[in-house]
């Protein structure tokens, strides 16, 4: 019985987790997704993000108004993302190098400007309760839900439907699998991976905030544990698919919940290996689903890391 | 740096042979845009310091003072580039075949970790020297395995070596915290979870008449062992057919597979020896504090480098006495001890923008006029 008992708060917990934690998985992810789709890796949006949640915070401590935090996140994250965009075009300069360099440099100047709002405690989003009918302190304490991560749905659900369905989709796509192409239909590649590098940099930032904002809601230096880069992971397990990159955030953030919730019960032998579960289900879904010899289903042609 | 600067200079003024003026300035090419970015991005960080109303000056007064400007600050400045020698060497190896791996802080801390591990069962009555030769040999296995394995995911499995090496960081934390904070814990250390220490009589001693231990030494020795392994055996030479051209290497018959796998080993045991260094000379003990950032920093020093193992010595010094300048700078100037790292960043943001410029620059191209 009390097997039962445990094996429903892990369960509970891994599933509060995955609604919880998943938020800056979905919306890095999203970026990450529109970025590769027209033919670039961004993998500075571990820059991006931890740059937003301490912009985001700050805004939001010094207007009052966290929602305002988000928008700023949202705006430094593109200016990060038109750095990489503008600088990736250049000759000989690799989009990959590039993607570690923002990563540092994000990281740096977050904590360079962010010493200042380690202790202050700034205003945080509001979440809304969907657990009403519930009478379980748990499922209500799970479906306490914010309003971001609504938002995420609803944003992969509409890229999905305008990556198929809209003149922009079609270009973006075109961009992404072969640049050639694009060319000899009058699109100006660069301006659309510039945009689209934008774009995924506007979604990441967002997704910082979500970090600084809501949960685990402060800004400290520790804040991120690599989101950015299991972004990446993601995207390629996702197959470039919106709709499948939210389920593949529910995973990770089901899996990043793990650790936390079989300590909560009790079960704290091999704790830091829970923990790392995150890490280990990342390397181990791009171990089954990539292979040397032929190139992913679904992947943009000009994807360098597939090539 | 001074000499290299000259190195026109010497080209205008000898101008004998056409051949060697020739080789000169095509070489000078790789001497003069780094030098262009390294000021390029002392400019846009002055800019940047004076933006937020510090003295860009007092900065970088600070930093040699701090970094160069006693023996004292040598000292500290090559305690600190000895890692950075190591974890270097981890990136420009593999880059060779034009692999990037990043993940070399986890062999580092992998290799730490082995050293100090398999160095518990044998205090107390091994001698010192043997005991570090097997801790050392310890912290190269662990390190060359962990990179070893990225190579061969890169290989036999189309992984991405860069995402993959920076994964294993985060899962060579987690054993490193695992054993440190569980089994190997020491009891009698209530502060900072660690293993059992060496054991001063076991640990590394000093450069005779310094400060500075062995690690430096021995990873200068290493830069040159490696510059010639990879320029002047037939080893080297594959590896840069196969960074160049993979299909062309294959048609060739060379063992792309192994090649990778050893050239990422050979990188995995330099950061694990970086590792065994930190252990032996520095902490005594494997505990969190191996996870410093040197294996990030060594990204930035083996670009910088080019990934040439004999660049890497100056460029490690050079990073390493920004580094060590970086309390002073935070103590007078109230400055965050992020700022190192927004000048490491900017540093290697137009280091990686100014490899647009290489051929492109007709200075280095016509004859008559070097520079």
């Amino acid at each position: 019985m009390s097997d039962d008992a445990g094996l429903m708060t892990v369960l509970l917990a891994m599933f509060a987790g995955a609604i919880r934690v998943s938020t800056p998985f979905l919306f890095v992810s999203l970026g990450e997704m529109l970025t590769e789709k027209s033919g670039r890796i961004n993998l500075g949006l571990e820059g991006t993000l931890v740059f937003g949640a301490m912009s985001g915070y700050a805004i939001s401590y010094h207007t009052g108004s966290p929602w305002f935090g988000v928008l700023v996140a949202g705006i430094c994250g593109s200016c990060f993302g038109a750095l990489h965009g503008y600088l990736c075009k250049l000759p000989k300069v690799n989009d990959i190098a590039i993607g570690i360099v923002l990563m540092l440099f994000g990281t740096g100047l977050a904590f360079f400007f962010g010493k200042a709002y380690i202790q202050p405690s700034a205003p945080r989003l509001p979440a809304i309760s969907f657990g009403a009918w519930s009478d379980h302190p748990g499922i209500r304490q799970a479906l306490e839900i914010n309003p971001l991560f609504l938002l995420g749905i609803v944003l992969a659900i509409f890229l999905w439907w305008a990556l198929r369905n809209t003149r922009y989709g079609l270009i973006i796509r075109t961009t992404g699998d072969s640049a050639p192409a694009a060319l000899a239909l009058g699109i100006n590649v660069d301006r659309v991976r510039l945009l689209s590098t934008m774009a995924g940099g506007f979604f990441a930032g967002i997704g910082g905030s979500f970090l600084s904002l809501y949960y685990p809601g402060s800004w400290t230096e520790g804040l991120s544990s690599g989101q950015g880069l299991m972004a990446v992971a993601l995207v390629i397990f996702a197959r470039w698919n919106p709709l499948y990159c939210f389920w593949a955030a529910l995973l990770f953030g089901a899996a990043g919940a793990l650790g936390p919730a079989l300590q909560s019960i009790g079960i704290s032998r091999g704790y830091h290996f829970f923990n790392a579960a995150p890490y280990i289900l990342t390397l181990l879904i791009m171990i089954a689903s990539t292979s040397p010899r032929r190139s992913l289903k679904g992947a943009p042609g000009e994807l360098s890391i597939t090539k | 740096m001074a000499d290299t600067t000259e190195t026109p200079g010497i080209a205008v003024q000898s101008g004998m042979s056409n051949d060697l003026l020739e080789r000169l300035r095509r070489s000078s090419e790789y001497v003069v845009i780094p030098l262009l970015a390294l000021v390029f991005s002392g400019v846009l960080f002055s800019v940047f310091l004076f933006a937020l109303g510090k003295s860009p000056a007092e900065f970088f007064s600070h930093v040699w003072r701090g970094g160069f400007g006693t023996s004292f600050s040598w000292q500290n400045t090559l305690v600190r580039a000895a890692p950075l020698i190591f974890t270097a060497l981890c990136v420009a190896i593999p880059a060779r075949l034009g692999l990037v791996i990043i993940g070399g802080e986890g062999a580092l801390v992998l290799g730490g970790f082995a050293s100090a591990a398999i160095a518990i069962p044998m205090i107390g009555w091994m001698p010192g020297l043997p005991m570090l030769a097997i801790m050392a040999f310890a912290g190269m296995v662990a390190g060359a395995i962990w990179i070893g394995c990225v190579g061969a995911l890169r290989h036999y499995r189309g992984v991405n070596e860069t995402i993959a090496s920076l994964l294993m960081f985060y899962i060579a934390v987690s054993i490193l915290n695992f054993f440190v904070e569980g089994a190997l814990r020491d009891p009698s250390d209530p502060n900072k979870p660690s293993t059992k220490p060496i054991g001063s009589e076991n640990m590394i001693g000093v450069i005779p008449g310094t400060d500075v231990h062995w690690g430096l030494l021995v990873g200068v020795l290493l830069c040159g062992v490696l510059y010639l392994v990879m320029n002047r055996t037939t080893f080297g030479f594959a590896a840069q057919i196969a960074g160049g051209n993979l299909r062309a290497a294959q048609a060739q018959g060379l063992p792309v597979g192994r090649l990778m796998v050893v050239s990422c080993a050979i990188a995995g045991a330099c950061a694990g020896l970086a590792g065994f260094f930190e252990v032996a000379a520095i902490h005594g003990k494997a505990n969190a504090s191996l996870i410093a950032g040197y294996g990030f920093t060594g990204i930035l020093v083996s670009f910088l480098a080019r990934h040439n193992p004999l660049v890497i010595v100056p460029v490690a010094i050079f990073l390493g006495g920004i580094a060590a300048s970086g309390g002073l700078v935070q103590r007078r100037m109230d400055l965050p001890d992020a700022t190192v790292l927004v000048l490491q960043g900017l540093l290697f943001l137009v280091i990686l923008v100014s490899e647009t410029f290489y051929g492109r620059l007709s200075i280095f191209k016509s004859k008559g006029a070097a520079q």
